[in-house]
Protein backbone atom coordinates (compact mmCIF):
# COMPACT_ATOMS: atom_id res chain seq x y z
CA UNK A 1 0.00 0.00 0.00
CA UNK A 2 1.40 3.47 -0.73
CA UNK A 3 0.98 6.07 1.52
CA UNK A 4 0.41 8.54 -1.17
CA UNK A 5 -2.86 9.89 -1.81
CA UNK A 6 -4.31 10.23 -4.74
CA UNK A 7 -5.54 13.61 -6.37
CA UNK A 8 -8.74 14.36 -8.83
CA UNK A 9 -8.11 16.28 -11.84
CA UNK A 10 -9.58 19.00 -9.60
CA UNK A 11 -7.28 19.32 -6.95
CA UNK A 12 -5.79 22.16 -7.21
CA UNK A 13 -9.10 23.97 -7.71
CA UNK A 14 -10.24 22.79 -4.04
CA UNK A 15 -7.33 23.71 -2.51
CA UNK A 16 -7.56 27.12 -3.91
CA UNK A 17 -11.39 27.42 -2.84
CA UNK A 18 -10.27 26.72 1.09
CA UNK A 19 -11.74 23.20 1.40
CA UNK A 20 -10.60 21.53 3.68
CA UNK A 21 -8.94 18.23 2.39
CA UNK A 22 -9.45 14.70 4.06
CA UNK A 23 -8.82 11.23 3.04
CA UNK A 24 -11.33 9.04 1.60
CA UNK A 25 -10.76 5.57 0.17
CA UNK A 26 -7.07 6.52 -0.82
CA UNK A 27 -7.59 9.66 -2.33
CA UNK A 28 -7.48 13.05 -1.17
CA UNK A 29 -10.63 14.95 -1.44
CA UNK A 30 -12.82 18.09 -0.08
CA UNK A 31 -14.68 16.85 3.05
CA UNK A 32 -16.31 20.94 3.18
CA UNK A 33 -15.86 24.54 1.42
CA UNK A 34 -17.88 26.75 3.23
CA UNK A 35 -19.46 24.38 5.72
CA UNK A 36 -21.47 21.40 4.97
CA UNK A 37 -24.68 22.77 6.62
CA UNK A 38 -24.68 25.55 3.77
CA UNK A 39 -23.88 23.41 1.02
CA UNK A 40 -26.51 20.97 2.32
CA UNK A 41 -28.91 23.65 1.90
CA UNK A 42 -28.05 24.79 -1.39
CA UNK A 43 -28.43 21.15 -2.87
CA UNK A 44 -31.77 20.98 -1.12
CA UNK A 45 -32.87 24.65 -2.03
CA UNK A 46 -30.96 25.42 -5.67
CA UNK A 47 -27.85 23.57 -6.62
CA UNK A 48 -24.84 22.65 -5.72
CA UNK A 49 -21.65 20.46 -7.41
CA UNK A 50 -19.41 17.66 -5.61
CA UNK A 51 -16.41 16.01 -7.88
CA UNK A 52 -16.92 12.75 -7.40
CA UNK A 53 -13.98 11.65 -9.96
CA UNK A 54 -12.76 9.45 -7.56
CA UNK A 55 -15.20 7.09 -8.33
CA UNK A 56 -14.47 3.98 -10.63
CA UNK A 57 -15.93 3.57 -14.20
CA UNK A 58 -15.71 0.11 -15.79
CA UNK A 59 -16.76 -0.19 -19.02
CA UNK A 60 -17.77 -3.53 -20.66
CA UNK A 61 -18.17 -4.08 -24.17
CA UNK A 62 -18.68 -7.30 -26.19
CA UNK A 63 -21.46 -9.62 -27.70
CA UNK A 64 -20.86 -11.36 -24.81
CA UNK A 65 -21.23 -8.25 -22.43
CA UNK A 66 -24.67 -8.79 -21.64
CA UNK A 67 -24.50 -12.16 -20.33
CA UNK A 68 -21.01 -11.53 -17.67
CA UNK A 69 -23.35 -8.67 -16.49
CA UNK A 70 -26.74 -10.03 -15.95
CA UNK A 71 -24.80 -13.19 -13.98
CA UNK A 72 -22.84 -10.50 -11.47
CA UNK A 73 -25.32 -7.58 -11.51
CA UNK A 74 -28.78 -8.19 -9.35
CA UNK A 75 -31.00 -6.31 -11.21
CA UNK A 76 -32.38 -7.17 -14.53
CA UNK A 77 -30.35 -5.56 -17.04
CA UNK A 78 -32.98 -6.55 -19.82
CA UNK A 79 -34.92 -4.09 -18.76
CA UNK A 80 -32.63 -1.26 -19.82
CA UNK A 81 -32.41 0.19 -23.39
CA UNK A 82 -29.23 2.07 -24.63
CA UNK A 83 -29.81 5.57 -23.25
CA UNK A 84 -30.98 4.37 -19.85
CA UNK A 85 -29.30 3.63 -16.10
CA UNK A 86 -29.87 1.25 -13.49
CA UNK A 87 -29.32 0.94 -9.38
CA UNK A 88 -27.84 -2.62 -9.08
CA UNK A 89 -25.63 -4.28 -6.61
CA UNK A 90 -22.45 -6.35 -7.79
CA UNK A 91 -23.13 -9.57 -5.76
CA UNK A 92 -20.94 -12.28 -4.39
CA UNK A 93 -21.67 -16.25 -3.81
CA UNK A 94 -23.12 -15.76 -0.57
CA UNK A 95 -25.68 -12.96 -1.42
CA UNK A 96 -23.20 -10.40 -0.08
CA UNK A 97 -22.46 -6.86 -1.80
CA UNK A 98 -19.64 -6.48 -3.50
CA UNK A 99 -20.08 -2.86 -4.57
CA UNK A 100 -23.56 -1.28 -5.08
CA UNK A 101 -23.19 0.66 -8.29
CA UNK A 102 -25.01 2.36 -11.42
CA UNK A 103 -25.31 0.63 -14.80
CA UNK A 104 -25.41 2.53 -17.77
CA UNK A 105 -25.95 0.91 -21.56
CA UNK A 106 -24.42 2.76 -23.99
CA UNK A 107 -25.81 0.71 -26.70
CA UNK A 108 -26.69 -2.34 -27.94
CA UNK A 109 -23.44 -4.47 -26.61
CA UNK A 110 -21.45 -1.77 -24.64
CA UNK A 111 -22.25 -1.19 -20.30
CA UNK A 112 -20.35 1.04 -18.44
CA UNK A 113 -20.62 1.16 -14.78
CA UNK A 114 -19.76 3.80 -12.10
CA UNK A 115 -18.42 2.12 -8.99
CA UNK A 116 -17.38 3.07 -4.88
CA UNK A 117 -13.83 4.30 -5.16
CA UNK A 118 -13.47 2.45 -2.50
CA UNK A 119 -14.64 -0.85 -4.49
CA UNK A 120 -12.93 0.05 -7.91
CA UNK A 121 -10.38 -2.52 -7.82
CA UNK A 122 -12.75 -5.25 -6.21
CA UNK A 123 -15.28 -4.64 -8.81
CA UNK A 124 -12.80 -4.74 -11.57
CA UNK A 125 -10.90 -7.67 -10.57
CA UNK A 126 -14.41 -9.63 -9.62
CA UNK A 127 -15.55 -9.01 -13.41
CA UNK A 128 -12.17 -9.38 -14.72
CA UNK A 129 -12.25 -13.43 -13.57
CA UNK A 130 -15.64 -13.78 -14.35
CA UNK A 131 -14.87 -12.31 -18.50
CA UNK A 132 -16.18 -14.43 -21.41
CA UNK A 133 -14.62 -14.48 -24.54
CA UNK A 134 -16.39 -11.43 -26.12
CA UNK A 135 -16.74 -10.02 -22.94
CA UNK A 136 -13.84 -6.95 -22.38
CA UNK A 137 -13.72 -5.61 -19.04
CA UNK A 138 -11.97 -2.04 -19.08
CA UNK A 139 -11.18 0.21 -15.77
CA UNK A 140 -11.50 3.34 -17.60
CA UNK A 141 -11.63 5.51 -14.28
CA UNK A 142 -7.79 7.12 -14.66
CA UNK A 143 -9.66 8.85 -18.57
CA UNK A 144 -12.72 9.88 -16.64
CA UNK A 145 -13.90 12.94 -14.38
CA UNK A 146 -17.27 12.84 -12.78
CA UNK A 147 -19.18 15.98 -11.63
CA UNK A 148 -22.49 15.81 -10.00
CA UNK A 149 -24.41 18.78 -10.16
CA UNK A 150 -27.71 18.38 -7.94
CA UNK A 151 -30.59 20.35 -6.80
CA UNK A 152 -34.06 21.40 -7.87
CA UNK A 153 -32.04 24.27 -9.93
CA UNK A 154 -29.57 22.03 -11.33
CA UNK A 155 -30.60 21.08 -14.55
CA UNK A 156 -31.48 24.64 -15.22
CA UNK A 157 -28.42 26.17 -14.33
CA UNK A 158 -26.69 23.85 -16.38
CA UNK A 159 -29.12 24.65 -19.21
CA UNK A 160 -29.90 21.47 -19.85
CA UNK A 161 -33.32 20.08 -21.54
CA UNK A 162 -35.62 17.83 -19.39
CA UNK A 163 -35.20 14.41 -19.03
CA UNK A 164 -36.27 11.35 -17.28
CA UNK A 165 -34.58 10.05 -14.36
CA UNK A 166 -32.21 7.23 -14.67
CA UNK A 167 -31.47 8.51 -18.53
CA UNK A 168 -28.63 9.85 -20.21
CA UNK A 169 -27.40 11.39 -22.83
CA UNK A 170 -24.36 13.27 -24.70
CA UNK A 171 -24.34 16.81 -24.34
CA UNK A 172 -22.42 19.95 -23.71
CA UNK A 173 -21.98 22.67 -21.10
CA UNK A 174 -20.48 25.21 -22.63
CA UNK A 175 -18.31 23.96 -25.09
CA UNK A 176 -17.33 20.93 -23.09
CA UNK A 177 -18.35 17.25 -24.44
CA UNK A 178 -20.09 15.27 -21.26
CA UNK A 179 -22.26 12.77 -20.97
CA UNK A 180 -25.08 13.62 -18.95
CA UNK A 181 -26.43 11.31 -16.63
CA UNK A 182 -29.88 12.25 -14.48
CA UNK A 183 -28.79 10.27 -11.71
CA UNK A 184 -27.41 11.36 -8.12
CA UNK A 185 -26.85 10.42 -4.41
CA UNK A 186 -28.69 13.01 -2.77
CA UNK A 187 -32.47 12.81 -3.47
CA UNK A 188 -32.62 16.03 -5.16
CA UNK A 189 -33.15 16.55 -9.24
CA UNK A 190 -29.78 16.75 -10.93
CA UNK A 191 -27.28 15.21 -12.75
CA UNK A 192 -23.95 13.57 -12.92
CA UNK A 193 -21.78 14.96 -15.50
CA UNK A 194 -18.81 12.46 -17.17
CA UNK A 195 -16.18 14.25 -19.04
CA UNK A 196 -12.84 13.41 -20.04
CA UNK A 197 -9.95 14.20 -17.26
CA UNK A 198 -8.67 16.79 -19.51
CA UNK A 199 -11.20 18.64 -19.59
CA UNK A 200 -12.33 18.57 -15.92
CA UNK A 201 -11.36 21.99 -14.67
CA UNK A 202 -12.78 23.76 -17.69
CA UNK A 203 -16.18 21.55 -16.95
CA UNK A 204 -16.04 22.93 -13.01
CA UNK A 205 -14.86 26.47 -13.69
CA UNK A 206 -18.39 26.62 -15.75
CA UNK A 207 -20.55 24.80 -13.56
CA UNK A 208 -19.28 27.20 -10.91
CA UNK A 209 -19.80 30.34 -13.28
CA UNK A 210 -23.51 28.81 -13.73
CA UNK A 211 -23.97 29.51 -9.84
CA UNK A 212 -23.84 26.30 -8.55
CA UNK A 213 -22.24 25.73 -5.05
CA UNK A 214 -19.29 23.69 -4.73
CA UNK A 215 -19.78 21.14 -1.97
CA UNK A 216 -17.93 18.55 -0.44
CA UNK A 217 -18.11 15.07 0.88
CA UNK A 218 -19.60 15.79 4.47
CA UNK A 219 -22.80 17.69 2.90
CA UNK A 220 -22.83 14.54 0.34
CA UNK A 221 -23.00 12.20 3.68
CA UNK A 222 -25.91 13.87 5.26
CA UNK A 223 -27.87 14.35 1.95
CA UNK A 224 -28.19 10.74 0.97
CA UNK A 225 -28.11 9.69 4.72
CA UNK A 226 -31.61 11.89 4.96
CA UNK A 227 -33.05 10.33 1.92
CA UNK A 228 -32.03 6.55 3.56
CA UNK A 229 -29.23 5.57 0.31
CA UNK A 230 -27.13 3.07 1.90
CA UNK A 231 -23.17 3.69 1.91
CA UNK A 232 -21.51 0.71 0.78
CA UNK A 233 -18.65 0.02 3.84
CA UNK A 234 -21.30 1.45 6.42
CA UNK A 235 -24.82 0.55 5.93
CA UNK A 236 -23.94 -2.46 3.16
CA UNK A 237 -20.80 -4.35 2.19
CA UNK A 238 -19.62 -8.38 1.51
CA UNK A 239 -20.82 -9.55 4.52
CA UNK A 240 -24.57 -7.76 4.34
CA UNK A 241 -27.66 -8.85 2.04
CA UNK A 242 -29.57 -7.16 0.03
CA UNK A 243 -32.83 -8.20 1.29
CA UNK A 244 -32.03 -7.20 4.63
CA UNK A 245 -30.34 -3.98 3.51
CA UNK A 246 -33.92 -3.13 2.40
CA UNK A 247 -33.15 -3.38 -1.74
CA UNK A 248 -34.76 -6.24 -2.71
CA UNK A 249 -36.35 -3.87 -5.19
CA UNK A 250 -33.17 -3.94 -6.95
CA UNK A 251 -32.87 -7.82 -7.06
CA UNK A 252 -34.25 -9.73 -9.90
CA UNK A 253 -34.91 -12.98 -7.89
CA UNK A 254 -36.20 -14.57 -10.81
CA UNK A 255 -33.11 -14.82 -12.82
CA UNK A 256 -29.88 -16.38 -11.98
CA UNK A 257 -26.77 -14.35 -10.77
CA UNK A 258 -23.94 -14.92 -7.91
CA UNK A 259 -25.19 -15.61 -4.35
CA UNK A 260 -29.32 -15.18 -5.82
CA UNK A 261 -30.02 -18.76 -4.20
CA UNK A 262 -29.12 -17.16 -0.61
CA UNK A 263 -30.90 -14.28 -1.38
CA UNK A 264 -34.01 -16.63 -2.54
CA UNK A 265 -33.79 -17.95 0.94
CA UNK A 266 -33.81 -14.97 3.28
CA UNK A 267 -36.96 -13.52 1.18
CA UNK A 268 -38.31 -16.98 1.62
CA UNK A 269 -37.74 -16.85 5.72
CA UNK A 270 -38.02 -13.23 6.10
CA UNK A 271 -34.34 -11.39 7.53
CA UNK A 272 -33.73 -11.80 10.89
CA UNK A 273 -32.73 -8.40 11.13
CA UNK A 274 -33.29 -5.23 9.17
CA UNK A 275 -31.45 -2.07 8.09
CA UNK A 276 -34.00 0.49 9.25
CA UNK A 277 -33.99 4.19 8.93
CA UNK A 278 -35.03 6.53 12.39
CA UNK A 279 -34.84 9.95 13.67
CA UNK A 280 -33.39 10.79 17.59
CA UNK A 281 -36.22 11.37 20.14
CA UNK A 282 -34.14 13.59 22.60
CA UNK A 283 -31.01 15.57 21.78
CA UNK A 284 -28.02 13.38 20.62
CA UNK A 285 -26.54 12.24 17.63
CA UNK A 286 -26.18 8.77 16.78
CA UNK A 287 -22.60 7.44 15.25
CA UNK A 288 -21.88 4.52 13.14
CA UNK A 289 -20.98 1.75 15.81
CA UNK A 290 -23.13 2.75 18.71
CA UNK A 291 -25.13 0.02 20.15
CA UNK A 292 -29.28 -0.39 19.35
CA UNK A 293 -30.73 -1.65 22.92
CA UNK A 294 -32.04 -5.46 21.55
CA UNK A 295 -28.80 -6.34 19.70
CA UNK A 296 -28.79 -3.60 16.95
CA UNK A 297 -26.31 -1.01 15.70
CA UNK A 298 -25.86 2.04 13.97
CA UNK A 299 -24.36 1.63 10.31
CA UNK A 300 -24.26 5.70 9.28
CA UNK A 301 -25.82 8.22 11.81
CA UNK A 302 -25.32 12.09 11.65
CA UNK A 303 -27.40 15.38 12.63
CA UNK A 304 -29.95 15.96 9.69
CA UNK A 305 -29.45 19.57 8.49
CA UNK A 306 -32.62 19.97 7.07
CA UNK A 307 -34.96 18.39 10.21
CA UNK A 308 -32.12 19.82 12.51
CA UNK A 309 -31.89 16.38 14.93
CA UNK A 310 -29.74 13.21 14.66
CA UNK A 311 -30.86 10.56 12.19
CA UNK A 312 -29.54 7.46 11.16
CA UNK A 313 -29.44 3.94 9.95
CA UNK A 314 -29.09 0.81 11.60
CA UNK A 315 -29.82 -2.54 11.77
CA UNK A 316 -32.16 -3.97 13.99
CA UNK A 317 -33.93 -7.66 14.78
CA UNK A 318 -36.82 -8.03 12.04
CA UNK A 319 -39.15 -7.77 15.58
CA UNK A 320 -37.99 -3.43 16.16
CA UNK A 321 -38.07 -3.06 12.36
CA UNK A 322 -41.44 -1.58 12.52
CA UNK A 323 -41.99 2.12 11.61
CA UNK A 324 -43.08 4.25 15.29
CA UNK A 325 -40.84 1.59 17.29
CA UNK A 326 -38.88 2.82 19.73
CA UNK A 327 -35.49 2.28 19.69
CA UNK A 328 -32.64 2.61 22.94
CA UNK A 329 -29.34 4.29 21.25
CA UNK A 330 -26.21 3.53 23.29
CA UNK A 331 -24.27 6.98 22.84
CA UNK A 332 -21.50 6.77 24.35
CA UNK A 333 -22.84 5.61 27.50
CA UNK A 334 -25.54 7.52 27.90
CA UNK A 335 -29.03 6.08 26.94
CA UNK A 336 -31.14 7.93 24.14
CA UNK A 337 -34.56 7.21 22.45
CA UNK A 338 -35.11 6.83 18.96
CA UNK A 339 -37.94 6.18 16.84
CA UNK A 340 -38.07 3.88 13.60
CA UNK A 341 -39.22 5.90 10.45
CA UNK A 342 -39.98 4.97 7.06
CA UNK A 343 -38.04 5.86 4.34
CA UNK A 344 -36.91 8.03 3.80
CA UNK A 345 -36.56 10.57 6.57
CA UNK A 346 -36.47 13.66 4.59
CA UNK A 347 -38.70 14.41 1.46
CA UNK A 348 -39.42 17.42 0.73
CA UNK A 349 -42.98 19.20 0.57
CA UNK A 350 -44.55 19.87 -2.54
CA UNK B 1 -22.14 33.72 9.79
CA UNK B 2 -18.72 32.33 11.84
CA UNK B 3 -17.02 34.80 13.79
CA UNK B 4 -13.51 35.46 12.80
CA UNK B 5 -10.55 34.64 14.42
CA UNK B 6 -9.61 36.08 17.32
CA UNK B 7 -8.52 35.19 21.41
CA UNK B 8 -8.98 38.00 23.63
CA UNK B 9 -6.31 39.21 26.26
CA UNK B 10 -8.42 39.20 28.93
CA UNK B 11 -9.14 35.39 28.65
CA UNK B 12 -7.07 32.80 30.50
CA UNK B 13 -6.28 29.45 27.96
CA UNK B 14 -6.34 25.93 28.33
CA UNK B 15 -3.72 24.00 25.74
CA UNK B 16 -6.59 22.35 24.94
CA UNK B 17 -8.39 24.38 22.90
CA UNK B 18 -10.69 25.90 26.37
CA UNK B 19 -10.98 29.46 27.95
CA UNK B 20 -11.59 30.61 31.20
CA UNK B 21 -13.09 34.45 32.23
CA UNK B 22 -12.52 34.48 35.77
CA UNK B 23 -14.44 36.79 37.66
CA UNK B 24 -13.52 37.11 41.23
CA UNK B 25 -13.96 32.95 42.84
CA UNK B 26 -16.26 31.68 39.60
CA UNK B 27 -15.16 31.25 35.98
CA UNK B 28 -17.12 31.41 32.89
CA UNK B 29 -15.92 28.61 30.43
CA UNK B 30 -15.93 28.10 26.74
CA UNK B 31 -13.85 26.87 23.30
CA UNK B 32 -11.60 28.70 21.70
CA UNK B 33 -12.16 29.64 18.13
CA UNK B 34 -9.84 27.59 16.89
CA UNK B 35 -11.51 24.75 18.28
CA UNK B 36 -14.88 25.77 16.92
CA UNK B 37 -13.40 26.17 13.41
CA UNK B 38 -11.54 22.84 13.55
CA UNK B 39 -15.20 21.65 14.09
CA UNK B 40 -17.01 23.50 12.00
CA UNK B 41 -20.80 24.32 12.68
CA UNK B 42 -21.64 22.54 16.05
CA UNK B 43 -24.54 20.96 16.27
CA UNK B 44 -25.12 19.63 19.46
CA UNK B 45 -23.76 20.33 23.15
CA UNK B 46 -24.09 17.46 25.84
CA UNK B 47 -23.05 19.30 29.30
CA UNK B 48 -22.91 18.54 32.89
CA UNK B 49 -25.57 18.81 34.99
CA UNK B 50 -25.90 21.96 37.10
CA UNK B 51 -23.85 21.03 41.02
CA UNK B 52 -21.73 18.67 39.02
CA UNK B 53 -17.87 18.88 39.69
CA UNK B 54 -15.36 19.60 36.79
CA UNK B 55 -12.10 18.70 37.17
CA UNK B 56 -8.71 21.08 35.57
CA UNK B 57 -7.79 18.94 32.82
CA UNK B 58 -10.59 16.60 32.29
CA UNK B 59 -13.56 16.43 30.18
CA UNK B 60 -16.67 17.85 31.52
CA UNK B 61 -18.45 17.66 28.12
CA UNK B 62 -19.39 17.18 24.18
CA UNK B 63 -19.51 18.86 21.31
CA UNK B 64 -20.68 17.84 17.88
CA UNK B 65 -20.59 18.85 14.48
CA UNK B 66 -21.96 17.44 11.95
CA UNK B 67 -18.77 15.49 11.31
CA UNK B 68 -16.38 14.96 14.08
CA UNK B 69 -17.36 14.66 18.24
CA UNK B 70 -15.30 16.38 21.02
CA UNK B 71 -14.39 16.07 24.40
CA UNK B 72 -14.59 19.54 25.91
CA UNK B 73 -11.84 19.79 28.43
CA UNK B 74 -12.28 21.92 31.72
CA UNK B 75 -9.26 24.45 32.30
CA UNK B 76 -9.89 24.87 35.90
CA UNK B 77 -11.71 23.05 38.83
CA UNK B 78 -15.20 23.95 40.31
CA UNK B 79 -18.77 23.62 40.47
CA UNK B 80 -20.98 24.16 37.95
CA UNK B 81 -23.25 27.17 38.78
CA UNK B 82 -25.05 27.34 35.54
CA UNK B 83 -25.35 26.24 31.86
CA UNK B 84 -25.56 28.00 28.54
CA UNK B 85 -28.99 27.05 27.51
CA UNK B 86 -28.39 29.41 24.45
CA UNK B 87 -25.72 27.26 23.24
CA UNK B 88 -27.90 23.86 24.28
CA UNK B 89 -30.96 25.12 21.96
CA UNK B 90 -28.62 26.93 19.44
CA UNK B 91 -25.24 25.07 19.57
CA UNK B 92 -24.07 27.32 16.42
CA UNK B 93 -23.94 30.29 18.45
CA UNK B 94 -20.41 29.17 19.33
CA UNK B 95 -19.21 29.55 16.10
CA UNK B 96 -20.83 33.29 16.25
CA UNK B 97 -19.75 34.35 19.38
CA UNK B 98 -17.43 31.80 21.25
CA UNK B 99 -16.03 34.26 23.99
CA UNK B 100 -20.10 36.09 23.90
CA UNK B 101 -22.72 34.40 23.64
CA UNK B 102 -21.14 30.77 22.94
CA UNK B 103 -19.69 30.40 26.58
CA UNK B 104 -20.97 26.81 28.14
CA UNK B 105 -20.50 27.02 31.96
CA UNK B 106 -20.22 29.13 35.13
CA UNK B 107 -18.57 27.74 37.55
CA UNK B 108 -17.42 28.12 41.41
CA UNK B 109 -13.66 27.94 41.57
CA UNK B 110 -12.48 25.02 43.54
CA UNK B 111 -8.98 26.42 43.78
CA UNK B 112 -8.35 29.58 42.66
CA UNK B 113 -4.50 29.38 42.09
CA UNK B 114 -5.14 26.41 39.21
CA UNK B 115 -5.50 29.69 37.09
CA UNK B 116 -1.45 30.02 37.31
CA UNK B 117 -0.99 27.52 35.50
CA UNK B 118 -3.40 28.27 32.31
CA UNK B 119 -1.90 30.56 29.35
CA UNK B 120 -2.54 33.87 28.71
CA UNK B 121 -3.68 34.99 25.02
CA UNK B 122 -0.11 35.64 24.09
CA UNK B 123 1.26 32.22 25.23
CA UNK B 124 -1.70 30.64 23.63
CA UNK B 125 -1.59 32.25 20.39
CA UNK B 126 2.20 31.04 20.34
CA UNK B 127 1.23 27.44 20.96
CA UNK B 128 -1.06 28.02 17.49
CA UNK B 129 1.61 28.98 15.65
CA UNK B 130 4.06 26.05 16.65
CA UNK B 131 1.04 23.19 15.86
Amino acid sequence: MSATLLHTPLHRRHVELGARMVPFAGWEMPVQYEGVIPEHRAVRTDAGVFDVSHMGELEVEGPRARHLLQGALSNDLDRLEPGQAQYTLLTNESGGIIDDLIVYRVGDCSYLLVVNASNRANAYAWLKERELPGSDVRDVSDDCALLAVQGPRAIERLGLPPANAFTFAESSVDGVEVMVNRTGYTGEDGCELLCMSEDAVRLWDAVLERGAVPCGLGARDTLRLEVCYPLHGNDIGPDTDAISAGLGWACALDKEFEGVDVLRRVKADGPNRRLVAFVMEEKAIPRQGMPIEGGGEVTSGSHSPMLELGIGLGYVPAAQAQPETELTIDVRGRPRRARVVKKPIYKRED
Amino acid sequence: MAAAESYPDDLKYHEEHDWARVEGDEAVLGITWFAADALGELVHFEPPEVGATVTKDQSYGEVESVKAVSDVIAPLSGEVLEVNEQVVGAPETVNEDPYGNGWLLRIRLADPGETDALLDAGAYRELLASQ
